[in-house]
């Protein structure tokens, strides 16, 4: 299988890396969130007359919390992914062995759609 | 991407939540006839929401100094169109809601029309001209994902200076120059972000039709000739 795909996506991602390390080391961007910034737009247009309709209704009481309740999130995800992505994988496999057992070599050659998983 | 909690004022909120409301009770309609019609989808369908989950809790930095996350609601878009996309979206957006004091309650129904609904439409019909002008399948991916992303950024400003036009009125040329402002944080910031975006969804699809291309050429989403020609063997 060709990794064509895998290198472009990767060097794409390095490149943001290293436009980011070089820029934290050599600059003093905050990173701060661009939500916040938006309000600090909205403050600037309302002359910071506006005040919030609603205040959530729970907020992580610290960063350590609101960070582990973002990792949580992308466990959960990735699990989910992680799960489907292997039982696809091994059921595709093990049917393609069963496949192999009651047929002719004819059939398995088959040049349809069915027949060419065999040969991945 | 997220309003945050309280605000958007009256009638703001409302109308974002009258207009986001149809769409997602038309995307549990679908969804619902989906299963009961292929049950064979539920794991696609886990794995399309999963991947919103990780992409969105994602907090990265861009090339401007700020953070901001991508969607990953591209997938789903492609695979499900924009209606069921509106389901998972706020789904995520909800999560955060509650949990996160991200995004919040009276501004869920703005979030879920840009980030759930607008994003998931322009990736859709992206890929859907894109596939019949024959364009690469990858590049075609990558394409609607990044638009579609950046889009819900787009729309987002929108919302915020429709909501907040400079001058305290709302004239067309206080809607511009506040959705200026605030497109100069989000589209800026979220430019690279969806390159990120497109290419990590191209790559999630390129696994998804070796594992599984059957249910997507099924489906309609893709052709089996385009699957043939993508995994190298001739037609």
């Amino acid at each position: 299988m060709s990794r064509k795909l895998e290198i472009i996506v990767l060097a794409i991602i390095l490149i943001f890396a290293a436009q980011f390390i070089h820029m934290s080391s050599t600059t003093d961007a905050e990173y701060g969130g661009a939500d916040g910034e938006a309000e600090g737009v909205i403050n600037e247009i309302t002359g910071g007359t506006y005040k919030p309709i609603a205040e959530p209704i729970w907020e992580p009481p610290s960063g350590e919390i609101e960070s582990l309740l973002f990792g949580l999130q992308a466990a959960i995800g990735a699990g989910i992914l992680g799960y489907f992505f292997g039982y696809y994988r091994a059921k595709k496999t093990y049917e393609n062995e069963l496949g192999y057992k009651g047929k002719s070599k004819s059939e398995g050659d088959r040049p349809s759609l069915e027949g060419d998983r065999h040969s991945l | 991407m997220h309003i945050m909690e309280g605000f958007l004022d009256t009638p703001w909120w409302q109308l974002w939540f009258a207009v986001s409301i149809p769409a997602i009770l038309y995307g549990i309609y679908k969804m619902n006839k989906l299963v009961k019609e292929k049950r064979e989808i539920l794991p696609l369908l886990a794995v399309a929401g999963a991947f919103i989950f990780v992409l969105s809790s994602l907090k990265l930095p861009s090339i401007n100094g700020s953070c901001s996350h991508p969607t990953g609601t591209g997938i789903a878009a492609i695979i499900f169109g924009p209606a069921i996309s509106a389901v998972l979206g706020t789904i995520v957006l909800l999560y955060q809601a509650l949990f996160l004091a991200h995004g919040g309650l009276t501004t869920l129904g703005a979030n879920v029309f840009s980030m759930g609904i607008i994003g998931p439409l322009v990736a859709y019909l992206i890929y859907k001209a894109g596939m019949k002008a024959n364009l690469n399948f990858y590049a075609v991916v990558f394409l609607a994902t990044a638009f579609g992303d950046w889009a819900t950024y787009l729309i987002t400003s929108a919302e915020l200076a429709l909501a907040y036009p400079a001058g305290d009125v709302l004239t067309l040329g206080g809607f511009l120059s506040s959705f200026e402002k605030f497109a100069l944080i989000f589209a800026v910031t979220q430019a690279p972000l969806a390159i990120i975006e497109g290419a990590v969804s191209a790559l999630l699809f390129k696994y998804v039709v070796n594992v599984k291309s059957d249910i997507l050429v099924e489906m309609k989403v893709i052709e089996a000739s385009v699957v043939r020609k993508l995994r190298g063997i001739p037609a």
